[in-house]
């Protein structure tokens, strides 16, 4: 009895498992599932609201992480429809292992900003500032877009930094620095302009700029391929470009 | 314990159950770079990795043993209120998401934290982005390991020797150190071990509290996770390598976890 009721249980779940949950008759919904770089977190949360209003049922899942985790993750078979990196490299992973369908587009730019505490208690001024001692600045890791962008500039600057942290995306530096735990860090201008006040701005001039160009492809065998591309189509054209540049991204 | 044969549908559940825990690890020695094994293991980022990561387990075992040994034994000694809510607050570790716990810590230890912004402003003193910051994390999550060990160890132990020590005229500290500890010796040193390798694993406590920094806080799971997307032949040896000790552990330790938790 006992065994039997385990095993119907077990049947279930598994039966459960295989089986679409959506029910006969009612409309499909449609997953279309993005990994998109951590700086792309707000735009694109708020570009998939905006898509959905004139595209129907459409459910975004979103996975936001640094470029190379997410490049990493595709490459080991994450089940993408579209990937939208914060460089170029990462997306040449993808394109590399023959995982995009069509060439990847670019379809944003973006570029850095230094983000102190709200106020800017530490007067920070520059990026020379920040390899002042006694300052706790942190950086994203140079493995991930943010991390090498902000390398290319200190350079550019000809400033040595060394950072008390190396985070692991770009959202993680502008959170440190907005609670408090480090004085400064190398963000992208889209990442203080979506702090709002948590954060305070230091704009770093033109001649020590780099700029972020972000691709943006559909991934091979993606299940809402139809979809996806309208999505990027979206994203390209006039209405997702309005939206972008309200985030702080300039055209590509 | 006598053989007993198992119904079929037992077996294969138990049997699909063991593939579950030993694929991923099948799948890891698959992918192992088997050749370049130990060129892979002392690149100077896994080298730094691993020292750091044996100070850091270490020094949190040292912690946890230092005060987890004492609540143990007021947890098995001393009536008081509200214990049961103390008990599961120490535990709560143990099942917290570790970046909860990160959290928890950032906003009592950090720089604008509860104690964290006296300590800063008074002494001068930083945790965040230090080892110590690595070493409290590690604390943080390893502790209860020994604390629920050696709590079951003092329950399970014969008292009538310490009070046969006490009738000698030994003081309760001299019993504590020279009867208590050595009759629960296995139990403690279960404890540690587990929560040594407990330690060792850490990583969503640190990557929050303490950061992320080469020789400074990146432990053996952090470097694993950069080097992941960097060069993978490093990640998988020392997932391996961190494997390998804690089977090493496990196997050691054989039931006693089971026995005195």
């Amino acid at each position: 009895m006992r065994a039997r009721l385990v095993a119907a249980v077990v049947a279930a779940l598994i039966i459960g498992g295989c089986t679409s949950p959506t029910a006969a008759g009612s409309p499909q919904i449609n997953d279309v599932t993005v990994f998109a770089a951590a700086s792309l977190t707000d735009a694109f949360n708020k570009a998939g609201d905006e898509f959905a209003k004139t595209n129907g049922r459409v459910r975004f899942i979103f996975n936001f992480g640094s470029s190379s985790t997410l490049a990493t993750q595709i490459t080991n078979g994450a089940p993408a429809d579209v990937f939208a990196s914060a460089d170029e490299a990462n997306m040449q992973k993808i394109v590399d292992a023959k995982l995009t369908d069509g060439a990847p587009a670019l379809f944003a730019g973006n570029r850095l900003a230094i983000a102190v505490a709200a106020g800017n208690p530490k007067q920070v001024a520059s990026l020379a500032d920040l390899a002042r001692p006694g300052l706790v600045v942190v950086l994203a890791a140079p493995t991930v877009p943010a991390g090498r962008y902000a390398l290319d500039s200190l350079a550019k600057a000809g400033v040595k930094v060394t950072p008390a942290s190396q985070e692991l995306d770009v959202r993680s530096v502008l959170n440190k620095v907005a609670l408090g735990e480090a004085d400064a860090g190398i963000v992208y201008v889209t990442d203080v302009l979506s702090a709002g006040a948590r954060v305070g701005n230091v704009a770093i001039p033109e001649q020590q700029q780099v700029v972020a160009r972000y691709p943006i492809a559909i991934v091979t065998g993606a299940k809402g391929r139809q979809l996806a591309r309208t999505f990027v189509d979206y994203l390209i054209g006039a209405d997702g470009q309005r939206l972008l540049a309200g985030f702080g991204f300039s055209r590509p | 314990m006598r053989a007993e044969r198992p119904p079929l549908p037992v077996t294969i559940l138990a049997v699909l159950a063991i593939a579950f825990f030993v694929l991923p690890i099948a799948g890891l020695v698959y992918r192992a770079p088997w050749a370049t094994a130990l060129d892979e293991l002392t690149r100077p980022e896994a080298l730094t990795a691993l020292r750091l990561s044996l100070v850091v387990s270490l020094a949190a075992t040292a912690l946890a043993v230092l005060f987890g040994v004492p609540l143990a034994w007021v947890y098995a000694r001393v009536p008081f209120p509200g214990k049961n809510v103390a008990r599961a607050l120490t535990t709560l570790p143990m099942i917290l998401p570790p970046i909860v716990g990160g959290v928890a810590l950032l906003f009592a230890f950090g720089r604008t934290g509860l104690i964290g912004q006296f300590l800063d402003a008074g002494l001068g003193l930083r945790i965040a982005f230090t080892t110590t910051g690595a070493i409290l994390a590690a604390a943080f999550v390893a502790t209860p390991f020994l604390v629920l060990t050696v709590e079951a160890g003092l329950r399970s132990m014969d008292r009538r020797y310490e009070e046969a020590a006490r009738t000698l005229g030994a003081s309760r500290w001299l019993v504590f150190r020279r009867v208590t500890l050595p009759l629960i010796a296995p139990a403690l040193f279960a404890g540690a071990v587990l929560s040594w390798a407990r330690g060792l694993g850490e990583f969503g406590a640190t990557i929050t509290f303490a950061g992320n920094l080469p020789g400074t806080t990146q432990t053996l799971p952090l470097a694993v996770l950069i080097a992941l997307e960097t060069r993978p032949e490093v990640a998988v040896m020392l997932s391996l390598l961190l494997l390998a000790v804690s089977l090493v552990i496990l196997i050691a330790l054989r039931d006693r976890y089971l026995r005195f938790s």
